[in-house]
């Protein structure tokens, strides 16, 4: 057992393009970690510069408390699970299971014995003679981690391993795999692009833009203190509603210019943000979750939810039975998290009605009576609200 | 009106066999002709059998016994056998461990020794011949098996490595990454990971280089000669061809013995062909 530091690690390839910069993550002993971004972040680059597979350009890794930057891969002591499992076709599932142990040379009756334990705690045993072609998707899975925990390692590195499985099983495997790492204790590092296995998996979630540590920390601060507005927009789905805007009134009663509306902001989202005072006048992020705006003809019902309403008309709507995802027109500017220069022009591309106007996302209650193209008054919890610098991204807090 | 399916296809499946009846004409009337007795196979044509076909005096194993015994069949075949095995197994054997490094091993100039080896493909044998040939008498090797062996592995070797690389390049690199991972060198992935998942591509492989050396007359020809202690199957027939060439009896049943053989290689290994190993690896 041991933890894993990666501290100022950078990747340049040989074509000069720079897949990480400066990465520090301490990774405890135990802990699962969840590396999640969009594709190219450099999610896979840092796990598989773990792994070995990769070389480290710049910085120290360690594993435990050596130091394993020229460390051949096999006595780093780590075990990885790949995203299309890997598994060996022409070999049994014990022999698949048992096949890092054979090449560690351990003895013919250890390897049974290892192999048969392995299968019991995966739930197997019934599977060993089979080659992995017989096997179901999950299976294919749970073979794939009986090759990583046979090997007892001292870190598991996971890459995208449900990513093959479909909707059903990838849920169940979720729960096997986090109750698993939680009966071994074995530090594991995951990497995904779905940030519901991370927020679900993960003790903490190391959230990777272009090669670059956005924030790293437990899921629900990740939800609740985002910081920055690519953390805010990237966690949550349905994503946060990201309006740029000029922040008015006084600092006793701070206002944002919706369009035409104006929205009176709650005093107590101004609490711990001292610097927002500097933005009175100014362009500013205002971040608002789907499920902080509600449906105000509800009001009776829900009068907890403090704030102001505006009104406007549904775009669209989606009925999950739980709750109802509104799409609403506002003619404001939405701050886009994605990066032309990076992600091309296409990217940048933001949902509009005929006219023109941004459409934002609410989740109200399904008991709401909104109808499809009708107008509808929304009320803003604004006390919630998240606040970015638009021209640094970062979030304003002190 | 809605046609049965097998109504529908009549026209197709009669195509097929009169293609196939056609193609394989000749072939039964050289197997129907090194059956029938001498003075037949001079008077009438083969197909005359097919009006008495359990006629005993129409029928005839003289013929083989005659080439496999007196006219040394026997011994060609075997000299065929000597020359075709060493000659099949080599350059697969090397090719293999050539498309596994090119593939997955990075070492300097890699790129440029597999486009090397691959230019040598449009090499014309012919053009090789007589260098060749001078550099064997200056090492003893001309008239020799090894001699023979080396040339046909040689001849093989650039479009067995660009056939099998094109295959083991494909294989999925994560298996190789989780074997490394492991601790496998280089050598244990060779052995336990690719030889075994690259057998389709060993196997086709072996059927074309077999065919090939079987079949050869030129390479046996210049580089082992015609004596009759070493001289292969196709060098004999040859031989006879032109001692017995109005014997038609003895020629055509010396043609089905050098025929056997690549036949039963070819039913023995076909399912090779069919069999797809990857299968169950990674999701498909």
């Amino acid at each position: 057992m041991a933890g894993v530091v990666l501290k100022d690690v950078n990747k340049v390839y040989p074509n000069g393009y720079q897949a990480i910069t400066d990465l520090n993550l301490e990774i405890a002993d135990g802990e699962f970690l969840v590396l999640v971004g969009p594709s190219g972040c450099g999610k896979s680059t840092a796990l598989r510069m773990v792994a070995g597979l990769e070389e480290i350009t710049g910085g120290e890794l360690s594993i435990g408390d050596r130091i394993v930057n020229d460390v051949h891969p096999k006595d780093r002591d780590i075990a990885m699970v790949f995203q299309n499992y890997a598994l060996y076709p022409h070999m049994s599932v014990a022999d698949n299971i048992g096949f890092p142990l054979k090449l560690a040379k351990v003895p013919k009756s250890q390897i049974r014995a290892r192999v048969a334990k392995a299968a019991s705690i995966l739930d197997l045993t019934d599977q060993l003679d089979k080659k992995p072609g017989n096997l179901s998707g999950g299976q294919r899975q749970r073979v794939a981690m009986g090759r990583a925990i046979v090997r007892q390692p001292k870190a598991f590195l996971m890459d995208e391993p449900l990513s093959n499985l479909d909707a059903k099983l990838r849920v169940q495997m979720r729960a096997e795999i986090a109750s698993l790492q939680k009966d071994l204790g074995v530090t594991t590092v995951y990497v995904t692009h779905d940030q519901v296995e991370a927020m679900t998996m993960g003790d903490r979630v190391a959230v990777m833009k272009r090669g670059f540590l956005q924030q790293a920390d437990t899921p629900q601060n990740l939800y609740d203190k985002p910081a920055n507005v690519f953390v805010a927009g990237f966690i949550g789905s349905p994503s946060m509603n990201l309006f740029l805007v000029k922040l008015g009134g006084t600092i006793e009663a701070p206002t944002i210019e919706l369009g035409d509306q104006t929205l009176q902001v709650d005093p107590s989202a101004l609490e711990g943000r001292s610097e927002l005072t500097d933005f009175i006048g100014k362009d500013i992020v205002a971040g608002v979750r789907p499920e902080d705006i509600s449906d105000a003809g509800l009001a009776d019902e829900d009068e907890r939810s403090p704030g102001e309403t505006i009104t406007t008309t549904v775009h669209l709507m989606e009925s999950l039975g739980s709750e109802i995802i509104v799409h609403f027109p506002l003619p404001v500017e939405s701050f886009s998290i994605m990066d032309a220069e990076f992600e091309g022009e296409d990217a940048l591309e933001v949902a509009t009605d005929s006219i023109g106007r941004t459409i934002y996302v609410a989740r109200v209650s399904p008991r709401s009576q909104a109808r499809l193209g009708e107008s509808i008054s929304l009320r803003f919890d604004t006390g919630r609200m998240h606040f970015f610098d638009p021209s640094t991204g970062l979030a304003i807090r002190d | 009106m809605v046609l049965p399916r097998f109504l529908k296809r009549t026209p197709l499946h009669v195509a097929v066999i009169v293609i196939v009846a056609l193609w394989s004409l000749p072939t039964t009337g050289l197997l129907i002709s090194s059956f029938r007795p001498q003075n037949d196979v001079v008077t009438s044509g083969w197909w005359t059998v097919v009006e008495h076909p359990f006629e005993g005096s129409n029928w005839t194993i003289k013929n083989y016994s005659r080439v496999l015994e007196s006219d040394g069949l026997w011994r060609a075949l075997a000299n065929s056998v000597v020359v075709t095995l060493p000659a099949t197994i080599i350059p697969i054997t090397i090719a293999a461990f050539a498309a596994y490094a090119f593939a997955w091993m990075k070492f300097p100039g890699r790129r440029m020794l597999f486009g090397g080896v691959v230019m040598l493909l449009v090499v014309p044998i012919q053009m090789t011949l007589v260098p060749l040939l001078r550099m064997y008498s200056g090492l003893n090797l001309s008239g020799t098996y090894v001699g023979t062996w080396l040339a046909h592995a040689t001849f093989g070797l650039p479009l067995a490595v660009y056939l099998l690389y094109n295959y083991i390049s494909s294989l999925p690199s994560e298996i190789m990454e989780s074997a490394y991972l492991d601790g496998a060198s280089h050598y244990d992935i060779f052995r336990r990971l690719v030889l075994p998942l690259s057998a389709p591509a060993l196997a086709s492989f072996a059927i074309f280089q077999f065919l090939w050396v079987w079949n050869d007359l030129l390479v046996s020809l210049v580089f082992l000669g015609t004596d009759s202690e070493v001289a292969t199957l196709t060098a004999t027939l040859n031989e006879l061809v032109g001692s017995k060439g109005e014997k038609w009896h003895i020629l055509t049943a010396g043609a089905f013995v050098s025929m056997a053989v690549p036949v039963g290689v070819f039913l023995g290994m076909q399912r090779f062909f069919v069999r797809g190993m990857l299968a169950g690896s990674v999701k498909g």
